[in-house]
């Protein structure tokens, strides 16, 4: 069970208090009637599974109930940082 | 009743305290200090079970938590009844009563042991893996024997009586076993200041000081455990936890402890007291002093009773002064399992010899066996034991210097005991449980803990360290590293550890499996893995099989399964493939553990969250009224929601058909309260409603409510609701009861990571009011005697809502309509709920004013074809597919939630499965929801199905049965039949219709 620290509560808290939200950094298209069914079905289905680092949006669910994101490694578990949204990771794997 | 191998003197048993208890329905006498294996093995009891494929009887092997034979079955009534209690880790208590769970009718006298026979060449190596690889039915017809066979202990029928517990705890130091290297770490973690958790399995803490004969300052080793205890226990930040096993370790230094609080007292807590707990702690450093367990050698026949781990009969000599047999033979790769030879001879019985597999033993030990005159048998092995209940003597033979072959002839030994010691494995359990891969040392000739991302410290026995001076020093260090790390300084100043003995000690060999006259698979079967029957021959045939990694091995054979985890025979097990293999150990694998690390009962798991408090109940304001009148409740989500209210005999459907009727008729009145109601405001809010809905929101008026459909950016339906107008920044949205909080969420999200700067703020307010809804045609009659609104239908018009007073009490009153007929929703402060509803019945008796449940409410929407998103919607569909394309806009200038969605090719095809209304043939027939539709009946099996039913009542209004559901190009299929195969036979013809069947022209709810 993870000790997650929530950038906005400025606290380490339990697992139980957050909910895991699926990849981060997918920008909602700017002009999704401009977009194709293959671009549109990227942004809706298409998700990376990376063993290593992964960025992830959490939520502080029965906490602040804000959002943020997390660079989490997915072999170890390591929670290697957090950041607020709209905030690029400083932790990223090397290309 | 005499116990036969109890020493006179010594140990830490009180004579003082006699206590009895049953073993497979004979009584036996122990003592307080005894586990129920040592009470056993006093006794003079052998067997205590049958083993698991070959049925053949079993004896106490081991005294801690590694024993993988003596699994019991305790409890003396049907209701304390626990299985897979380790005999070894059971402490006795007066009453106790226990039995073997392996063995049928019992274990002396074992009638499977014919079957086990056959169940032997039924239940080969590869069993599992080939049963599993057959059709499911195969496995049916095995289990029922298998599990007659196993005897894999039971759980009670009963209500467990007992109370469970569970605790948080956060600490500086999570501090595993309470051995020479956890207490010594503890020692300098308690004087730095620091919060410390110190957790033992054993019922008093010392871990092998409690059997060492080894001194400290020239004193018993037990006496410095007692003043070290006494020291902790007076520091105000230690926490001592004896008879507590740590389980689990987890990610982030998160750690699950499971303390046994009374087992120790008797079958059940005494009253008022928590029988066991689950410790939940969040360690900032963990350090794992946890020890080694005795590796027994494999070699022929070394199940048979009176085999025994040296290190073992040591235990059960010093700490209960019970001496398990007469007549020792000890075979050894290591000088430290001499101590049990010398036990044996202090304590009086025979040393027939010792067998040790080097050619060349030299050390202290070594030296006081010669001293004692005790015959030694150097380069030699033990390669058959013989006996059946139990030994009665053995074989040996020389090795050559690999001890991979035998180098002489074989000379047999007459004795009752055989312990064995192959070496010790570290207990490396809890830091696999993280991921971490142990590493393979030559040196210690063990796997000891790998790299871990976690903050541990390791000392002591886990680390191959096992001389008492080296492991103290270790454990201090852990425990000054870990204080450091957690910001307690320089701990470890001022330490003075306790003197050790020097013992001088000579090199062990790296030994596992003795060869035997006979090639492996001819000879007796040598066990690796006691508790699944894995054998060296069984092993050896998977390696031919073409089983190369240790991970198929153990899967093929079943090693290491079970609750016995491969505490004893993981090792052992690597060792055999990898020479049969032709290669290291490292090189075969490596040996991996999983949480628990012994069996943890549901109780503890559970703790206070059973029964009532399982859940979260929720109820509304008005639940004692439901109650009051007879309300049947149904669970949506975690609320209690009324079904319906049956009155006098009714059935269920007698019922239902009264409440839908008095509705239409005159008014009855439905506890809405569960409903989700989200409050937004701010300057953005109608904006952002306008992205998340699917219809249009910028011109609502204040004092105007809209239905609204959300869909997913996939164009899936997934909730619906009014949403109110309040004022011009300011609105109130309304979502099914099960998805209120996902809705919050789904809003929170989008304002959070797609359009912050729309100024706008969402809250739950669905707890902080009471909402009944009234409905029917006498609902405005029945309002207007309480209000102080203004009822007019042209001035307070449908979609219309007001704020105003009801019953006295200031209300927000929408005119909405779930159920077609003239409603008024009426939305008051939580706490005056009960008031107004009570009041609505007190002018409402002359209307008949009827309360109905959700089963009603769904009957009255089902007749107006309205959806209930979750029930008509599965997020396979979209609005279009729904018929509600009305409430979908091409125009709004924003690319809302689920328009691009919508639009996807698949999306857009005019055949896609489309919510229709259905009418039986037979008025009369109700077809089950679910219940797929055909276009012919006679079509072979498997038929071509066109969509469920997803709605579907018996309507007492109409007179006939109506439905939903979902049908292929239904909507284009207007007036055509469809067919439903039932799995009882029955085919019910229906006919596509428009869903909206009772009042089409919405002409009841303008009134
Ligand atoms: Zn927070």
């Amino acid at each position: 069970m993870f000790y997650i620290y929530c950038p906005h509560c400025g606290e380490h808290r339990e697992e139980e208090e957050f909910h895991a939200k699926g990849q981060a950094h997918l920008a909602r298209p700017l002009d999704p009637d401009n977009c194709t069914d293959h671009e549109w079905g990227e942004y809706l289905y298409m998700r990376k599974n990376p063993r290593g680092l992964h960025h992830e949006i959490w939520i502080h669910a029965t906490g602040c109930r804000k959002f943020f994101n997390m660079t989490r490694d997915t072999v170890s578990y390591e929670i290697k940082e957090v950041y607020k949204i709209g905030e690029r990771p400083s932790v990223v794997a090397a290309s | 009743m005499s116990q036969k191998n109890r020493l006179a003197s010594g140990g830490r048993v009180d004579r003082a305290k006699a206590l009895n208890f049953s073993y497979n329905g004979r009584q036996y006498p122990g003592f307080e200090g005894d586990t129920v294996a040592s009470a056993l093995l006093a006794n003079g009891v052998d067997i205590v079970g049958r083993s698991f494929k070959y049925s053949r009887p079993r004896g106490i092997i081991a005294a801690g938590a590694e024993e993988p034979n003596a699994v019991l079955q305790v409890g003396s009534t049907e209701a304390t009844q626990v299985p897979n209690v380790r005999a070894t880790q059971q402490s006795l208590f007066n009453g106790l009563v226990c039995s073997a769970t392996n063995g049928w009718p019992n274990a002396d006298l074992d009638l499977m042991g014919y079957v086990g026979k056959v169940g032997g060449r039924m239940m080969p190596p590869g069993f599992y893996y080939k049963t599993f690889m057959y059709p499911q039915s195969l496995w049916e017809t095995y289990e029922k024997f298998i599990r007659k066979a196993a005897g894999l202990g039971r759980s009670s029928t009963e209500r467990d009586p007992d109370m469970y517990d569970k605790v948080n705890h956060h600490c500086d130091l999570m501090i595993v076993g309470a051995g020479p290297a956890g207490l010594a770490a503890a020692l300098v973690a308690a004087r730095s200041g620091a919060r410390v958790i110190l957790a033992d399995e054993q019922s008093e803490f010392g871990g092998s000081l409690l059997d060492t004969r080894e001194t400290l300052n020239g004193r018993p080793a037990a006496e410095w455990v007692a003043t070290v205890v006494a020291e902790l226990k007076q520091h105000p930040e230690v926490l001592l936890l004896p008879r507590s096993t740590v389980n689990g370790y987890h990610d982030h230094n998160f750690l699950t402890i499971h303390e046994r609080c009374t087992d120790h007292l008797g079958d059940q807590a005494p009253a008022g007291q928590v029988r066991q707990r689950m410790h939940r702690v969040r360690a900032n450093q963990v350090v794992l002093a946890t020890g080694a367990h005795e590796r027994p050698l494999v070699f022929g026949n070394n199940d048979v009773p009176g085999c025994m781990q040296a290190a073992a009969v040591s235990t059960y000599i010093n700490r209960y002064a019970v001496v398990p047999g007469k007549e020792l033979v000890l075979m050894t790769t290591n000088d430290h399992a001499y101590q049990a030879a010398l036990d044996w001879h202090d304590a009086g019985r025979k040393v027939v010899a010792i067998v040790d597999t080097r050619q060349n033993p030299k050390g202290d030990r070594i030296d006081a066996a010669r001293s004692r005159g005790l015959k030694i048998i150097a380069g030699s092995g033990v390669i058959e034991v013989q006996g059946s209940k139990r030994v009665t003597g053995v074989s040996i033979a020389p090795l050559n210097a690999a001890g991979d072959a035998l180098a002489g002839s074989v000379e047999r030994l007459s004795c009752d005991t055989v312990a064995s010691s192959g070496g010790w494995s570290p207990v490396i359990h809890l830091s696999c449980h993280t991921g971490s891969r142990p590493e393979w040392r030559d040196d210690v000739i063990g796997f000891v803990p790998g790299k871990t991302v976690q903050k541990q410290h390791c000392a002591g026995g886990i680390n191959g360290t096992y001389g008492l001076k080296a492991v103290l020093e270790e454990g201090a260090r852990a425990g000054a590293a870990a204080c450091e790390a957690a910001g307690f300084g320089d701990a470890a100043k001022g330490i003075s550890l306790p003197l050790a003995e020097k013992v001088r000690e000579g090199k062990a060999m790296a030994l596992f499996h003795i060869p035997h006259t006979k090639p492996t698979s001819r000879a007796p079967k040598q066990f690796v893995d006691y508790q699944n029957d894995v054998t060296a021959a069984g092993i050896e045939l998977a390696t031919r099989e073409g089983f190369e990694s240790i991970e198929h091995v153990k899967r093929y054979t079943a090693m290491g399964f079970g609750t016995d985890q491969g505490k004893l025979g993981n090792i052992n097990g690597m060792a055999v493939a990898a020479k049969s293999l032709n290669q290291t150990i490292p090189q075969t694998g490596t040996t991996i553990f999983r949480p628990n690390y012994t069996p943890v009962t549901f109780g503890a798991v559970a703790g206070r969250d059973c029964g009532a408090l399982f859940d979260v109940n929720r109820f509304s304001a008005m639940h004692k009224w439901h109650v009051a009148n007879g309300a049947l409740f149904e669970d949506v989500g975690q609320w209690k929601r009324p079904w319906y209210f049956p009155q006098g005999g009714e059935t269920m459907q007698q019922a239902l058909d009264r409440e839908c009727k008095a509705t239409r008729e005159s008014v009855g009145i439905l506890d809405a309260s569960t409903l989700g109601k989200i409050d937004i405001q701010g300057k953005d809010a109608r904006e952002f409603l306008a992205r998340v809905y699917t219809n249009a929101w910028a011109k609502l008026p204040v004092g105007k409510c809209r239905y609204g459909l959300m869909c997913g950016e996939d164009g899936m339906v997934f909730d619906d609701g009014v949403t109110s107008c309040l004022a011009d920044n300011h609105f109130l949205m309304t979502t099914t009861t099960g998805g209120a909080a996902r809705v919050l969420e789904w809003l929170e999200l989008y304002h959070q990571t797609e359009w912050p700067e729309l100024e706008v703020y969402f809250s739950s307010v669905t707890d902080h009011w009471a909402t009944m809804t009234i409905s029917g045609p006498n609902a405005r009659k029945l309002l207007s005697e309480l209000t102080d609104l203004d009822l007019d239908r042209d001035t307070f018009k449908f979609m219309d809502w007001r704020q105003g007073d009801v019953a006295g009490v200031p209300a927000r009153v929408f005119r909405i309509s779930f159920t077609g007929e003239l409603s008024y929703e009426i939305n008051v402060q939580a706490n005056y709920g009960l008031h107004v509803w009570e009041k609505l019945f007190e002018h409402g008796a002359k209307y008949n004013l009827t309360p109905y449940g959700t089963e009603t409410m769904h009957v009255l929407r089902a007749e107006k074809g309205f959806i209930i998103a979750g029930q008509d919607t599965d997020g396979s569909v979209t609005p279009i597919d729904l018929g509600m394309s009305w409430c979908v806009s091409n125009t709004k200038p924003f690319s809302y939630i689920g328009k691009r969605g919508m639009a996807r090719e698949d999306c857009v095809r005019t055949d896609r499965k489309h919510l229709v209304g259905l009418k039986t043939r037979d008025p009369k027939v109700v077809i089950p929801e679910g219940a797929q539709a055909v276009n012919d009946p006679k079509q072979p099996i498997p038929m071509t199905m066109l969509g469920h039913v997803t709605s579907s009542y018996y309507s007492a209004n109409l007179g006939h049965s109506v439905a939903m559901g979902f049908v292929r190009n239904g909507h284009n299929r207007m007036g055509e039949t469809v067919f439903y195969p039932l799995a009882d036979g029955r085919v019910i013809e229906a006919e596509i219709c428009n869903p909206v069947f009772l009042d089409p022209k919405g002409e009841r709810q303008n009134v």
